[in-house]
């Protein structure tokens, strides 16, 4: 045999060894995958995602909470002193900053995931003789953060306002939320 | 023991599987040990024993408990109501933990005080680390287990903590909860991760020590093995002093179990998990006070949200203890030759207590006109200071006493002196 012939073999070698262990790396990442994925959301719990609420027995300057994807919503009927202090404050001295017409539909009607945007604690406010927070709105306990009556963070370590989920009026007095 | 070796029996299988061989090495007549250990070197065997309790202990309540949103409270007061023994199992399996954690805290500052951790120990204590983290991995799903508020609330915080990874955050979360919340689907999989670590542990546990096989334990001196007047046989001296050790323990580890069962935990946990409500205040176990103080006391720092600080810093302050090997450059291990790192090992020592006290109160909270919240961020920064600076200049700038000639020189100096340390 020849040089040329030993580094030949020397580099088909080569080349056999890392070509395999690529195609086998990639094939065992790929069968991980579906172990990784079984512990996504399954099917039917994604299939519980829409909660239907009826507005009718809600009074003015009321809230109350549903259920929804195991969460609770705070639906809330605002008074117009409330629609009137979210709509004054000024979008620069938000730490998120978001119009009060942008997360409303019906601006007596304001509807957000009752979750703390920090780490998940439930935010008080929904009793007439809960703490409202400095801005009048909610108060997490958890580490304090401050909620507005547009359900916006003003003051605390959450860094982002109430999410306010997809949902629709099914009729004047019915929203279907998800 | 030469005679036990002797045994047909023992031939034959010491031909084909030399266990018995590896036992003694290991643990027995046959592993040469350093004459001068002190009681703090029994907190490794104490901790083992533990495992082993806590192990034993488990499988018995997982005979009991069922892993449902609807069952699972339920199923851990009827172990405490109506299975035979089963409030005695679960005192000890819950108190278990809390005596885990005591252990293995003084454990790891015994290593830092006499400088375990130093070459040729470095991976020894590297995978000491990865066994506190998985530790701290089972002793959290261990507690979402009964389904308290505590659990439940716990669990929504600290699984929340991954949301602050930007961009996928919030998917790795969703992934964590396989839901759109903690719930039925999370407790399964917490509990199959609560039953498949401590074995984890396990192995983790017989790597750690056979690292520790081959260059032997440390000593309170901190010098080298020269020889075989340095050393004792582990058997008998070791096993009887650990099982001394032990005795002791149990005593301390059972009275909680029998005169102050609840003395760890949080009445909430007796509440069952509610959803829509959040207790007042939310508490982590003890043994992680002050890694949820280190949490809480960072602030927004530049493009860095408080949230996503607060988590780097949380895991940073148990990664950074990886680093320690390379960060005291110190060739002696032993504090006791090091005037200057010894004093500061206290003040480090009391920074960790001072930290598990700001964590068990409300960041509102204010002490004396101090706000819990800068006294978070004072000893939250004395603790990366110590670590990141403090160490590695003490290591390099200190004056270190002599040392002395050999282990048995210094023992037979102590004899004769009749002092000891
Ligand atoms: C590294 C060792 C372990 C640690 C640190 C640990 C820690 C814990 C903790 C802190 C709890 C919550 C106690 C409570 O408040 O009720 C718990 C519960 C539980 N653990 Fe473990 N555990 C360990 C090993 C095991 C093993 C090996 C098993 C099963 C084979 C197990 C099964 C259970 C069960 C079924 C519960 C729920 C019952 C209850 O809450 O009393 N554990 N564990
Ligand atoms: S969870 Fe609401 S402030 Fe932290």
């Amino acid at each position: 045999m020849s040089d040329s012939a030993i580094t030949d073999d020397k580099s088909r070698r080569d080349f056999l060894i890392i070509s395999t262990s690529v195609v086998g790396a990639v094939g065992t990442a790929l069968a991980a995958w579906p172990l990784v994925d079984s512990m996504n959301p399954a099917a039917d719990t994604l299939a519980l995602s829409t909660t239907e609420v009826d507005l009718a027995p809600i009074k003015e300057g009321q809230s109350i909470t549903v259920v929804w994807r195991g969460k609770p919503v705070f639906v809330r009927y605002r008074t117009a002193a409330e629609i009137k202090t979210a709509n004054d404050a000024k979008l620069e001295d938000l730490p998120d900053p978001q119009a009060d017409k942008d997360r409303v539909k019906k601006a007596q009607w304001l509807i957000m995931v009752g979750v703390c945007t920090h780490l998940g604690c439930i935010p008080l406010g929904q009793k007439a003789n809960d703490p409202k927070g400095e801005f009048g709105g909610w108060f997490c306990p958890c580490h304090g953060s401050h909620y507005d009556t547009s359900g916006r963070i003003r003051k605390g370590p959450a860094p982002e306002n109430l999410f306010v989920p997809e949902y629709k009026y099914l009729s004047d007095t019915k929203v279907q939320i998800g | 023991m030469s005679k036990f070796f002797e045994n047909p029996v023992i031939k034959w299988v010491e031909y084909r599987l030399p266990i018995f061989s590896f036992i003694d090495e290991s643990v027995g007549s046959g592993y040469p040990t350093p004459k001068n250990l002190n009681y703090w070197w029994n907190f490794g065997s104490l901790a083992g024993l533990v495992l082993v309790i806590m192990i034993a202990t488990g499988i018995v309540l997982a005979m009991n408990y069922t892993a449902h949103v609807d069952y699972a409270f339920e199923s851990v007061e009827r172990i405490m109501r109506d299975v035979n023994y089963g409030w005695l199992v679960r005192y000890i399996h819950v108190n278990g933990g809390s005596m885990f954690f005591i252990l293995v805290y003084i454990h790891m500052f015994r290593g830092l005080y006499y400088g375990s951790f130093k070459e040729p120990r470095e991976l020894l204590w590297i995978i000491g680390v990865f066994i506190l983290l998985a530790m701290m991995a089972t002793a959290f799903m261990g507690y979402v287990l009964p389904w308290g508020q505590m659990s439940f609330w716990g669990a929504t915080v600290i699984t929340n903590l991954f949301s602050a990874i930007p961009l996928i955050g919030d998917s790795i979360v969703t992934w964590l909860w396989g839901g759109f919340s903690v719930d039925n689907p999370t407790l399964n999989r917490f509990y199959a991760f609560h039953y498949l670590l401590p074995f984890v542990i396990f192995a983790l546990v017989f790597i750690h020590l056979w690292a520790l096989h081959v260059h032997k334990s440390s000593n309170p001196l901190g010098i080298d093995i020269q020889g075989p007047q340095d050393t004792i046989p582990f058997h008998p001296y070791f096993t009887i002093k650990d099982l001394f050790g032990m005795g002791v323990f149990m005593l301390i580890f059972m009275y909680f179990v029998f005169f102050a069962p609840n003395f760890f935990g949080e009445p909430d946990n007796y509440i069952k998990a509610n959803p829509l409500v959040t207790p007042p205040h939310i508490v982590p176990e003890w043994y992680f006070l002050p890694f949820y103080a280190i949490l809480r006391a960072v602030p927004d720092i530049w493009f860095i949200s408080a949230k996503l600080g607060g988590v780097i810093a949380m895991f940073g302050s148990i990664l950074i203890l990886l680093l320690l090997p390379w960060l005291d450059r110190s060739k002696v291990r032993s504090s006791q030759f090091r005037p200057i790192n010894r004093q500061l090992f206290w003040v480090f020592f009391v920074d960790c207590l001072i930290l598990g006290w700001v964590g068990a109160n409300s960041p509102d909270a204010v002490f004396h006109g101090v706000p819990f919240l800068w006294i978070g961020r004072v000893t939250t920064a004395y603790y990366f200071a110590h670590i990141l600076l403090i160490i590695p200049l003490v290591s390099i700038l200190e004056r270190t006493k002599p040392l002395p000639e050999s282990i048995s020189a210094a023992v037979t100096a102590n004899a004769k002196s009749g002092a000891g340390e």
